[in-house]
Parts: C-alpha cells; structure tokens; sequence
C-alpha cells in the first residue's frame, strides 16, 4: 500500500495540465457552472479531446482507449476540475459505447464508436418511462418485427438532452409474453431523424430545459441497429448502469466545489467577519471535505479492485449513494453562504447592454438557488439512492 | 392554557382558504408569477374587501381587533396557497412599525389605506455586506436643519416593485454595527434620488436593489426614535420571522400532504410506493417536522409580546427549527416523487422552492441558532461578572 505518485504520475499530471492550458477552448472558460450551453459549447472541448485521442480514456485501447491506469485516470480528472472543463458527455463516451464494443457486432463497432469518440455524433439515454421509473424493467415501449425493420411504439421521458441527440439507445419490449419483466427486453440504436419521434422539453424547478420526453411513433428502425441478442437487452442494459454509476461519484469536481464554497466563504462576511472564519460555518465546510476524503478513497479502492480485473460490482452503489449526498450538501452550503442573493433569479432578466452578466449581487451567487434545485435529481436518477440501497442489500448483505 | 382559535380567527381561516381555492389555484398562481407585474392587485383588493388586511389592528388603529396570532392565521393559508401577495411587507412590518411607533399624523396618513389595499410598502433592511445582522448598515441617513439625507444600496427588497412606500433602516449616527445610531424612515419610492432594479426571485416573488442618492427626507418621514430604532426594528423583524414560519408551516403541510397522496397513486413493482417502508417512514419524519413546526410557530408567536428575551429566544428558536424542518420536508417531498418532483409543471417543486428560501429571510438557521445561544450565554456571563 502506497499514496504517494510515482514519478511517472508526476510527469503525466505535467504532460495533462500543460495540455489543457494550451488547448481548452477559450470561449469555455469560466462557463464550467453556467447552465444554458449551446450544443456547441458542450462538445467543443470533447472535439478537442477527440483529435488528441484522449477523449475515452476508460475504453480498451484497440478501440481508442488511452491505455491509462486507474491513477492516471483520475490525475486526468482532477486537472479537468482545475479549469471546470465541459467534459464529453456520458451517453456516448461511458454508457452506449462501452456497450458496443463489448456486445455489438463489428459493423456497429465500425459504425458507431468513431463518432462517439470525436464527438461528432451526440448520444442520449431511452431508458425510464413515464410508468417504468426505479422499476426500470416494468417498461412498456415496444419493437415489433416488421421483415428486416422493428417498428417501436411507445413513450420515453427524462432523456437527458434529447433535444441536442443525433442517435439514441432505447430499451423495448421485443417479447410482451416473457415470463419475468426483464426478459424480452432489446437494446436498440435509434437515429433520432427517425420519423415518429418527437422530442418535447420538461422544464425542471431550476428553470432550466435539460431533459425531455420522447414520443415514439411507428419508428421504423433497421433490426442491425439491435445490439446483441434479441430479448437479452437487460442484460446490456445493467452493464451499463453499473458504468454510469461508476462515474457518477464525481470526486474531483466536488473537491473543485469545495474551494470555489472556500472562496465565496471567503468572500462574504458576516459582522465584519469572513463567513469563512465563522466557527459553525468553516466546520460544516470542514464536515464535508472529510466526507469527500472517505468518499474519495473508497473510489480509489475500487478502481484498484477494477484495474486487477474486477469489474464495476454493487460496490458502485457507493459512490452513486456518497457521491450524490455530497454533491447536494455542496450546493447547499453554497446556496446558504451568499445569503441574501441565492434569491434572486437570472433567467430571463433583461441584461445589461455592455456584458451578458446578470447585474444584481456577486457572480457567484446566480447559480447558487439553481444549483441547489437541480441538483436534488441527482438521488432520483441513474437508480435512485433507494434502489442503490436495495442493490447493496440484496448483493453485498445477500439480505 | 388554551391553543383553541377565536370564531374571528376561524373565520379568518375559513375566508381566506375559500378564497385562495376559488380565485388562487396553482394554475391561476402561475399566470400570476409569469405575469408582467408578477402580483395581482386584483387579489390584494379582495383580501381587503374580506377584511383580511385590517385583521392584526387594533380597532382603535381602525382594525378589527387581533394581533399577531391573526397574521399567523393569514400566513399559514398563504403558505398553503404559495401566495406571493406582500402581507408580511405591507401589513406585519409597514403595519408593525406604524402600530408600535407611528406618531398620530403618521397613522392617520397611513394606516386607513394599508388595510383599504390601496397603499403598499417594502422593507429594505437587507444590504449587500450586512448579511442578516440588522444593525449592521452601511445605509446612511445625516440630519440636516430641515430632516435627513439618505444615502446607500438596500439589497433583495421583497415586494419593492409592487410598493409605493419604503421602510428604510439607515445609520444617523455611530459606527457601522453600532446598536445605538440607528433610525428608520418612510421613503416614497418616487422620490428624487431614489432608483430601483427589478428582478424576480427564484420563488416565483419580486424584489428590488434599491438605490438612495442624497435623498431628501423630511423630519416627519422618521418613525420612532432618532438614534434608538434597532430596538423597534428588531421587534418588528420578530413578528414577520414569525409570520414567516406560519407560512413555512403552510407550505409543508401542504408539501407532505401531496407527497403522500403521491406515494398511494405511484405503482412500481407492481404496488404504490406508499408501501414501500422506507418511504413510510421518511414521510412518518416529515409529518413529525410538520407537527413541530406547528408548535414552534404557536409557541413563538404567543410570546412575541414577551419581554425581549424571552421573545427573541422564542422566535430564533422557531426560526431555527423551522428552517431545519423546511429543508427536510421540502427535500424529501422532491425524492419520493421522484423525476416528477424536479419537474416545474407539478406544484410540490414549487413548495420546496419556497421552503428553501424562507431559511434565507430574516435570518438562517445558523443566525438564529447563534442569536439563541448568545441569549441563553449572556445572563450566565453577567451572573459570573
């Protein structure tokens, strides 16, 4: 056992910082937490990201993985913390790719990965249904064989940036007469220029257009674009909920979190006083970042476990369940330290002519209130934190 | 003992919770929020009509005879009802100020048209580096021969662009936290030198930055004491904490009420999830914070006429426990309904939109918890002196 980085985790660290110094777009500094990005804007660093060939560094290496051990990995978040990049989205990059080239035939292989790798083609999730939640398997959308094409019918929702999605992957119904929900169920790659789809935005208590529901009708899809074997989608479906909650545990940006929290802390003052040097304030400050440290090494421990062959197990209901808790308290402290102005809202409030900044309070207070609303979803989606209990109970107490 | 409502009191109630049903639903609330002017004069007049506006004054102020326990009535059905209408700025401060300390002139001036709903007020007492101590002002206002000079930068004024009159906190004298050198003044919001930037709040409310530039008072603009406001103000910001934990007392009833109605409609694995035990009693919690809150609320308010103590230990208390209880009951509403709960279109984001921001007014849990511990430290550090 060692904590220390070897001298070539130093020199990786230099070689990661220096290039996102050079190269992170401009244009994206500073925006890390404003909401309301063009589709652009989400995939400039990515594009970047893309020609270097560092913009899947978990994939294996035929398929355009950077080969970097877990270490390395998670130098290369931290140095992406440091400047709040936009990271790739995980539609493409953590969820259906690794799906493809694990399960999909080399054509899919062919076809698919090197877009989702330049970022070129932009991906979303067609998993929950208005009636098919926690219970994910209880879902009603289908594909019916139609000669070489499945025509789905249904209706998906939460669907994270569908509005911006040139290709989707969709869990349907294949066999309604199966003995269990989870079986009958296939996994299938949907061009979202399809006709019959519709995408309609759900504006969430933030104010904010993120997610959507997507309305299939009569979708006439090629039966090539279903991943692996008919009616065994659950299957590729749980791999890959396992790989989203792996990196859902967002260590780095929540230490980033914590001092932007310091700094604003920092900043305010109460009596006279920073609110940072507020005996009841700094502890709760304090509180967190011990939580984070516990969280953090418990994400370390399992990518060891995962570098020597173990695959993402129940144990990533961990870091689903302390990475969102923390996540929260993050923004609930911000939200409680800028005070009087976590009260006022941006959205549409006419801007000054000279810049596009909203004129009222500090800066750092705008996105204070909103933070805090949107990211109490973070313990409802990817499984919530009921159901990663219920995982942990059932596969590691065996209860 | 007695926690029984008087028939006015009920009948309060019973008015007011009609008519936020009939002419207040959450769609009608919605028009309103979005609405241009973000407030409906037209509901302000009818609460007037019902008599609700005159109800916390005394009838020799020309009210109808209650107190502060009739704003808690009012304030726990706007809680319900998500009302964003300015009671608490116009009737519990405005209306405080000039009941407690109003001079005879200034009464006859004011009071007959807040409780006719043709006058609104604002109270700017929050400023951009005072965070929620209320002495703490950087807000000047000099004598000169013929009254003051108000200068400064009032920040996150509740209602100010609905309101034709402000109530200003501002230093006439000492250094800036002083307790002594503080007065209060009536502004009208037209005046010279006074300017505004308007802008909604994230609660679906509307509020001002408020800016002075040597504005020109008169000496009748000055309510109370020269130099000796802080205690007046600190009195008055005690009956509208307290009024704002009837409505944060509102809110969660209302919050835990639908949440549970939620969990008996919503089927996965195959059964509502009201069955799920877990959940049972995560919502068990919040309907315990609920009943607790409600205590607190009648406790603090009940003694809002107490000594000054025993009153600001009362109120800080509830104001504490209600903020802790506002979070969690607004937090747990959002996670047991799930993805529904983040959505806009559903009303229970909006009661946990509202709970989040009532901790932030008139003092956090962390001030209140503080303000409380100095009142109970305080006579053992003078006993040991």
């Amino acid at each position: 056992m060692n904590l220390e980085f070897s001298p070539e985790e130093t020199a990786f660290r230099n070689e990661a910082r220096t290039f996102i110094e050079e190269n992170y777009p401009d244009e994206l500094r500073g925006s890390g937490g404003r909401e309301d990005l063009s589709r652009e804007h989400m995939l400039a660093w990515h594009k970047v990201l893309g020609k270097k060939g560092w913009s899947v560094p978990a994939w294996p290496v035929e398929y355009g993985g950077t080969g970097w051990n877990a270490t390395q990995r998670y130098i290369w978040s931290e140095e992406n913390a440091r400047v709040d990049s936009i990271m790739p989205l995980p539609f493409g990059v953590s969820m259906v790719g690794p799906v493809i080239y694990t399960f999909g035939s080399q054509e899919q292989k062919d076809r698919f990965l090197p877009g989702i790798r330049s970022g070129e083609e932009w991906w979303c999730q067609g998993y929950s249904e208005p009636g098919a939640g926690s219970d994910l398997a209880s879902l009603k959308t289908t594909a019916v064989r139609d000669g070489d094409h499945y025509v789905i019918n249904g209706q998906k929702t939460w669907t994270t940036l569908a509005q911006h999605a040139d290709w989707g992957f969709f869990l349907c119904r294949t066999d309604p007469t199966a003995a269990k929900p989870q079986e009958g169920i296939s996994f299938i790659l949907v061009d979202m220029t399809t006709p019959g789809i519709e995408v309609r935005p759900i504006i969430t208590i933030d104010g904010g257009h993120e997610v959507n529901e997507v309305w299939l009708t009569d979708v006439r899809v090629p039966v090539e674009n279903r991943v692996g074997k008919e009616n065994e989608g659950w299957t590729y479906a749980k791999f890959l909920l396992a790989h989203e909650r792996s990196g859902i545990a967002g260590v780095a940006r929540s230490k980033r979190g914590i001092e932007k929290l310091r700094n604003i802390a920092a900043t305010e003052v109460v009596d006279g006083q920073p609110l940072l040097q507020d005996d009841t304030f700094s502890r709760k400050v304090s509180q967190l970042e011990i939580d984070l440290t516990a969280l953090e090494f418990t994400e370390l421990r399992t990518l060891a476990g995962e570098a020597q062959g173990k695959g993402p197990g129940p144990e990533s209901s961990i870091l689903k369940v302390k990475g969102t808790e923390i996540q929260q308290r993050l923004t609930e402290l911000t939200l409680e330290a800028v005070g009087h102005y976590g009260q006022p809202y941006y959205r549409g409030f006419p801007q000054d002519a000279q810049s596009n900044a909203f004129p009222i309070g500090p800066d750092y207070a705008h996105a204070s209130a909103p933070g805090y609303f949107n990211m109490r979803k973070t313990s409802i989606y990817g499984g919530s934190n009921e159901i990663q209990r219920n995982i942990i109970t059932k596969m590691i107490l065996g209860l | 003992m007695d926690f029984n409502f008087t028939e006015e009191q009920t009948m309060i109630r019973d008015s007011l919770s009609r008519l936020i049903r009939e002419k207040y639903d959450f769609d009608t609330r919605r028009g309103v929020v979005q609405s241009e002017a973000g407030w409906s004069p037209e509901f302000w007049a009818q609460l007037a009509e019902l008599g609700l506006l005159m109800a916390p004054f005394s009838e020799e102020d020309g009210g109808l005879g209650g107190g502060a326990i009739d704003a808690m009535v009012v304030m726990e059905e706007f809680g319900k009802g998500l009302v964003v209408e300015p009671y608490i700025p116009t009737i519990v401060c405005a209306g405080g100020f000039l009941k407690h300390a109003g001079s005879a002139a200034q009464k006859e001036e004011y009071l007959a048209s807040i409780m006719g709903g043709e006058t609104v007020f604002a109270f700017a007492y929050a400023e951009p580096r005072g965070r929620y101590n209320l002495a703490d002002l950087e807000t000047t206002a000099k004598a000169n021969g013929a009254g003051y000079t108000l200068s400064g930068h009032k920040a996150v004024v509740i209602g100010a662009p609905w309101a034709s009159k402000l109530i200003v906190t501002a230093r006439t004298s000492g250094d800036r936290r002083d307790r002594g050198g503080i007065s209060l003044f009536i502004v009208d919001k037209d005046a010279p030198g006074v300017t505004t930037r308007d802008y909604p709040t994230v609660d679906g409310r509307r509020a001002s930055e408020v800016y002075f530039e040597n504005v020109a008072l008169g000496a009748d603009a000055l309510i109370g004491d020269a130099d000796g406001a802080l205690p007046l103000i600190e009195r008055v910001a005690d009956e509208a904490t307290a009024a704002l934990c009837a409505e944060a007392v509102g809110a969660m009833g209302v919050a835990h009420a639908q949440t549970v109605e939620y969990s008996r409609q919503r089927k996965q694995f195959g059964t509502a999830i009201g069955k799920f035990q877990v959940l049972q009693h995560r919502m068990v919690d919040m309907f315990m914070e609920h009943e607790q809150s409600i205590s607190m609320t009648y406790m603090a308010t009940l003694k809002l006429g107490d000594d000054t103590v025993e009153r600001q230990k009362a109120v800080s208390a509830a104001k504490v426990r209600i903020g802790q209880a506002g979070r969690f009951v607004g937090q747990s509403a959002i996670q047991i309904h799930g993805g529904m709960g983040m959505t806009e279109e559903l009303a229970v984001g909006h009661y946990f939109k509202r709970l989040t921001m009532i901790d932030s007014e008139l003092g956090n849990v962390d001030h209140h918890m503080r303000r409380y511990t100095e009142l109970g430290v305080a006579p053992l550090q003078a006993a040991a002196e």
